[in-house]
Order: structure tokens, then C-alpha cells, then sequence
């Protein structure tokens, strides 16, 4: 008989969207109400599925709903999905930072998770009084520690930091030193989140290795959350799809990435508005960011051109005061580059304009992305500015095999033109 | 599933949980993890200070010096014959460690939602670690009072230290106690609703005035002192000064009385944070 690590039982997660004020007062005494009469939680009943393009009727979302799955000891496991599908939540749960709604999860051995990590460690320690603070904050015991002390700090690369405060740190060698202590935590099963794996190239690579050992050599269960198709294929056996809270698919590594770069059903990738972006200059109608090639339900992959496109209505006869600048941020919210119609002198018409704007191919890195949109008068003065106003994530779309399967650094990852001279 | 089968997880994650699930096997796992915030907070106090620890006792001889002045003096309240300045500094050394205590467990779920939001640990080591953290602080102001206990012992007659000294461990874990549970009943109130956090500042200001601190029990009528009583910490401090200095009307049965309350308040605070810890991260 194989061996179950972990068991999913109906796992549901329900979140409540809004602001907590009186309004959740009442429904909470609603609950209360209803569980001192050993009646059901009248909350539980509504709720809808978690898509974030829509707007929802109902204050309460469900960020997993129902999900069931087994995984075997000595698996590595990918789980793939779009930013929101509750990758996240699946791992949080696992974690035990907070508890499910409904369901059950049955675990076997001891859960290590690479969520974040670093947490707790304190500035104004050294990296030694850190490495000690943290690996207990992760459930290690001192004399554990002690014996992988020499390891953990071998692994960081970090030696002659050890007994300087942290704080005086680069974020490179901060991030080394956290990633050193939870990879060398002794458990059976690893979760590991990617966007994490930071850090310059090499340690990357070592990060990656390590994570392989984990699963191939020492018979650990992994699980690895990635938007990485081609590290999910080569690091992971078993695959599992989530789709807006649900899990739509689950078996071997390699169908479970073209399940989902075949994708269906990617509503975010396009916004249609109604009236909520208009006033008596112009009216925003559409935008929608997909493959050249591709249709804008499909993933957007790296390795092809992606085009930007925007409907926007112009009411004002006097067209060529007005630009369209757009703001891209990467996943840490971090401002990228901007770009604009205002640097072409692009004139728009009046009345509808359909703007197409290309990104050439092997342009952005994978990972998760979104776009702030400005429209502004004169090249001077932005008259409207909607953050976030949609967001898209950038997959891997195939590499070499036996070439470096890592995250690359950086966002952008460019073709440039080599030569020999 | 066979009942066989199920036997074999080494753990389960539930929706729903016991109401009252106290995992004490689970914390002594994490003792170490206790002791790494314990010194945690150790360290990182006097770094980048010139003075240190003196800080410690800067805080209690300026308040004993204000309230002889403005108590003692302006007042005239009568401190039970016992000289003035070891008086009120046996107040104020155990109060601190009380108060400070309480305030810190009950902002425990606010102050580390971030640490809390990442990864799991018995919840419970937290405010434990505060606990004994404070000890030490109180325990640099004790070597004051003891100093100043001992200085009056040898030129000043009024003051007879006893054998009840024996019980301070004792008055201290009721304190901790005590400051746990109110704590930890605030701290999971106040993880999704934020208006009892306006209550316990100034709660803890009337709880300062409604203990003997700066008069003694002496001083109240028979009336008001029986209300009095009802404050688990008033014959936790009657005692604490009857033990040093050698005054006050205290009597065992009301420590006693203390004991049950603070036992039943303990049970409240951790039965309510254990519901609460679960998934508090959400409403935060």
C-alpha cells in the first residue's frame, strides 16, 4: 500500500469581503444565533466563486471551494494556476497559519513551509542570534540548530557575517541567510512557494538543486507553487490545476501544465466596462491583454508577442490634447517602466479608437504583472488615474530541456543581438 | 475511511475544533521557541543604549519620588507607619510587572499579525514569552526595592520583614496569571473589533487606582473595603507589602479568594484565545 502525506477532505475557504464594522457585527451574531441552537451557519450556504473580473453580488467569496485531493509520500507535487485561483490559500491552510471553513486535511509527518521567508527575524540581531530565532519560529528545537548550524550558515555564504546584526545586511545575503534556515528544516514534507526564490542567479540554482534533492534523493514530499511551467515540469511528478477556487485538475506534471496553458474561462485577461470609467471627455471601453497569436482566454506565454489593447471612446473635439499612458508594475508592486502615446504623438480620433500596442516577444519575464492607466491633457496634467486597472500573469511557455530550469532574475528578460567581432 | 487508516495521520487540520483544546504537549515542543523570544527581547533592549538597564530603574524611583511628593506629602495619605519611599515602591515594582503585562498580552494578536500571517506556532507561546520577558525588567527593579528594603531594615525599626517574603513566586505567577488572562481575553476581543482597545488604557489606569497602591486598606472604611476585596489583586498586594515591610492588614484567606478568581479568569482568556487564534489572521 503507498503511503498518503496528505489528504485533502472538502476543503473550502471562505472569505468576507469589505469592511468589518457593524454590518459584520450582526451577521456574526447571526452565526453565534444559529450555533447555540446547533443550527448550520446560514452564512455558509451563500457565497460565490472567486473571480476577481466580476463584480460580485454577495460579500462573501470563496477563495477554495471543495477540494479534494491525495498526495503520496515521496511526490513532488506543482501547483499551477493564475494568480487568485487560492494557490495561496491551499498553502496558508496547509500551514496552518489560519484553519479552513469546512473539510479536513490528514497529514503524515512534519510540515516545513518556505511561505515567506525570514519572519521574525529581528534587525538588531546577528545572523547567528537570527539563525537560532527563526529555525525555532519554524518549529526546530536548539540542539537541532546547534547540529546544522555549520551547514546553514556553509549554505548562506554568509561566514563572515555571522555575528553582525542583520540589519546591516544586503537584501541579497538577508534573503540567503532565511532561505538557508527553512531549507534545511528536518521535515517530510516542504512546501515551497517560487516567487520567494530570489536572489542572484547562482543562488537560485542552488535553491532549485536543493529543492530536487529534497524530492529525489531524501524522499520527501514536495509541494511547489510556481508560474514557472518549465520548473513545475522538470521538478514535479504529479500536478494539480486550481481555477477560481476549485480544483479543475490533477495528475501527472506534464498534463497538468498543458491543461492549463490550454487554458479556458480567463476572463481577467479582458475588462469590458460599462460606464464606470466615463465622464464628458471620454468613455473607457475595453481592455484586454493576450498572445498575438493567441486568444485572450489562453495564458499569456513568454515567448511570444503580447499585445495591449485598448477601447476608448473620445468625446472632445480637440483630440490631440489627450494621451494614453500606461504604468506596468511587477508582482512586488513595484513600479517597472512606463509607456505612452504621448512619446509617438499618436493622435487619437474622435469617437472610438481601438489602440493595439505590442511587446515584443522574450520581453517580460514570467510572474505576475499589472497595468495602471493614466489619460492625460496636455502632456502635463493626468485627468484620470485607475491603478491596477487590470493585472495579467506572464508563463514560461517551454525552454530547452537540460538548460537552467530556475526563475531568471529580474522582470524583463530580453533577447539582445550578440555578435562576435 | 477505516478506523485503522485513520489512526496513522500524524496530524490533522480540522474545521472544526474542540471548544476547549489546550495543547500542552504541542507547547512544551516549542519550549525552545519560548526561550528564543525571551532572549530576543533581552538583546535587543539595551542594544544602541549608553545607559542599559539603568533605564529599569529610572522609571520607578522618578514615580515613587512623584508620589511621595504629591500622595505622601501634598495628600497626606497615611502609608501604615511604614517609612514612605519603601511604601509606595512596593506598590509600584509589583504594579509595573503587572501592567505591563497586561498591555503587551493584549495587543499580541495586533502587534504580530505579520509573524502570525506566516507561519504557524502554537499561538499561545507568545504571550507566555511576554510573561516571563517581563520578569525581567521586574526583576532589576526588585534588586531596587530589595535594596531600599534592606537599607530601612538596618536604620529604621518600622519596617520587619517576614517569612511571607517566601511567597513572592507565588504573588508573581498570580500576577502573571492574572495580566495572561485579562490579556489574552482583550487581545482576542480586540483582533476583529477594535473598540475594547480604547477601554484598556484607561481600564488599567481605574484598576490602578481601585488597588492598594498608594494608600493602604488601613485608610478605607469597613464598607468600601469590603468592595475592595473583591479585586483579586488587593490581597496579592497586601500581601507582597506585609511580607517586606511588615504592615498592612493582610490575611491568607484573601489570597486565597485571589486564587480561585484568577484561575477562573485564566480559563476564560485562554478558552476565548484558543477559538480566536485559529483563524483570527483573517479579520485582523
Amino acid at each position: 500500500m503507498s503511503h498518503i502525506a496528505i489528504a485533502a477532505e472538502h476543503i473550502s475557504k471562505q472569505y468576507r469581503l469589505g469592511m468589518i464594522g457593524t454590518g459584520t457585527l450582526s451577521h456574526d451574531l447571526n452565526r453565534w444565533w444559529h450555533a447555540i441552537r446547533g443550527k448550520e451557519d446560514p452564512f455558509l450556504k451563500i457565497g460565490e466563486e472567486n473571480n476577481r473580473g466580476i463584480k460580485g453580488e454577495s460579500d462573501y467569496v470563496w477563495s477554495l471551494k471543495d477540494i479534494n485531493f491525495e498526495i503520496e509520500a515521496g511526490d513532488a507535487v506543482g501547483i499551477i494556476g493564475r494568480n487568485g485561483a487560492g494557490k495561496s490559500t491551499l498553502l496558508k491552510l496547509l500551514s496552518k497559519v489560519t484553519k479552513p471553513t469546512t473539510g479536513r486535511f490528514n497529514i503524515n509527518g512534519r510540515i516545513a513551509s518556505l511561505l515567506e521567508v525570514g519572519t521574525g527575524f529581528h534587525p538588531e540581531m546577528t545572523g547567528r542570534e537570527n539563525i537560532y530565532l527563526n529555525g525555532a519560529i519554524l518549529g526546530m528545537t536548539k540542539k537541532e540548530i546547534s547540529r546544522k548550524f555549520d551547514e546553514i550558515v556553509d549554505f548562506s555564504g554568509v561566514e563572515r557575517y555571522v555575528d553582525t546584526p542583520v540589519k546591516r545586511y544586503s537584501s541579497g545575503m538577508y534573503v540567503r541567510l532565511a532561505f538557508a534556515v527553512a531549507a534545511h528544516l528536518e521535515s517530510e514534507i516542504l512546501i515551497v512557494d517560487e516567487v520567494l526564490a530570489v536572489g542572484d542567479a547562482e543562488f537560485q540554482k542552488k535553491c532549485l538543486s536543493k529543492m530536487g534533492d529534497v524530492s529525489n534523493g531524501e524522499g520527501r514530499t514536495v509541494l511547489f507553487v510556481s508560474h514557472n511551467m518549465a520548473a513545475v515540469k522538470t521538478l514535479c511528478k504529479k500536478g494539480i490545476v486550481l481555477e477560481h477556487g476549485k480544483l479543475v485538475f490533477n495528475g501527472s506534471a506534464g498534463e497538468a501544465v498543458s491543461y492549463y496553458l490550454k487554458g479556458d474561462n480567463q476572463q481577467e485577461n479582458k475588462k469590458v466596462f460599462g460606464s464606470e470609467y466615463s465622464n464628458s471627455i471620454f468613455s473607457l471601453k475595453e481592455i484586454c491583454i493576450k498572445n498575438r497569436a493567441r486568444r485572450f482566454d489562453e495564458p499569456i506565454v513568454q515567448d511570444d508577442e503580447i499585445e495591449l489593447f485598448t477601447e476608448i471612446e473620445l468625446f472632445d473635439p480637440n483630440t490631440s490634447k489627450y494621451h494614453i499612458t500606461y504604468h506596468l508594475y511587477n508582482e512586488l508592486g513595484e513600479a517597472m517602466f512606463s509607456f505612452s502615446t504621448a512619446w509617438d504623438n499618436l493622435t487619437l480620433n474622435q469617437g472610438l479608437n481601438k489602440l493595439v500596442c505590442i511587446f515584443p516577444k522574450h520581453f517580460l519575464q514570467s510572474g505576475a504583472f499589472s497595468l495602471s492607466l493614466f489619460v492625460v491633457e496636455d502632456k502635463r496634467n493626468a485627468i484620470f488615474i485607475e491603478k491596477d486597472i487590470i493585472t495579467f500573469t506572464v508563463v514560461d511557455g517551454s525552454r530547452e530541456l537540460g538548460t537552467y530550469m530556475g526563475r531568471e532574475p529580474g522582470f524583463i528578460r530580453p533577447y539582445f543581438k550578440w555578435e562576435i567581432q | 475511511m477505516t478506523q485503522e487508516k485513520r489512526r496513522q495521520w500524524s496530524e490533522q487540520i480540522d474545521a472544526n475544533t474542540p471548544l476547549f483544546k489546550l495543547n500542552l504537549k504541542e507547547i512544551w515542543k516549542y519550549r525552545d521557541l519560548l526561550s528564543m523570544f525571551v532572549k530576543r527581547d533581552f538583546v535587543t533592549f539595551y542594544k544602541q543604549t549608553i545607559l542599559g538597564p539603568i533605564w529599569f530603574f529610572l522609571q520607578p524611583v522618578l514615580t515613587t519620588v512623584t508620589y511621595v511628593i504629591i500622595f505622601g506629602k501634598i495628600a497626606g495619605l497615611s502609608t501604615d507607619g511604614t517609612p514612605k519611599i519603601a511604601f509606595y515602591l512596593a506598590g509600584i515594582t509589583i504594579w509595573n510587572y503587572f501592567s505591563e503585562v497586561l498591555t503587551t498580552t493584549s495587543n499580541v494578536f495586533t502587534s504580530n499579525a505579520t509573524i502570525f500571517g506566516k507561519v504557524y506556532f502554537p499561538r499561545l507561546i507568545m504571550p507566555l514569552s511576554i510573561v516571563v520577558s517581563g520578569l525581567m525588567k521586574f526583576g532589576i527593579q526588585f534588586i531596587l526595592f530589595l535594596s531600599v528594603v534592606i537599607y530601612y531594615t538596618y536604620i529604621d525599626i518600622r519596617i520587619h520583614p517576614n517569612l511571607w517574603v517566601l511567597a513572592t513566586p507565588i504573588l508573581l505567577l498570580l500576577m502573571a496569571s492574572l495580566a495572561l488572562g485579562l490579556g489574552m481575553t482583550f487581545s482576542s476581543l480586540t483582533s476583529k473589533y477594535k473598540d475594547l482597545t480604547f477601554l484598556l488604557s484607561f481600564g488599567i489606569q481605574l484598576l490602578m487606582y481601585a488597588t492598594p497602591i498608594i494608600y493602604p486598606t488601613s485608610l478605607l472604611s469597613p464598607g468600601l473595603k469590603q468592595i475592595m476585596s473583591l479585586n483579586p489583586l488587593t490581597g496579592i498586594f497586601e500581601c507582597f507589602r506585609y511580607a517586606y515591610l511588615g504592615s498592612g492588614n493582610f490575611e491568607p484567606l484573601m489570597l486565597a479568594y485571589s486564587l480561585i478568581i484568577i484561575f477562573i479568569i485564566l480559563l476564560i482568556g485562554t478558552f476565548i484565545f484558543n477559538k480566536v487564534e485559529k483563524s483570527f489572521v483573517d479579520t485582523v
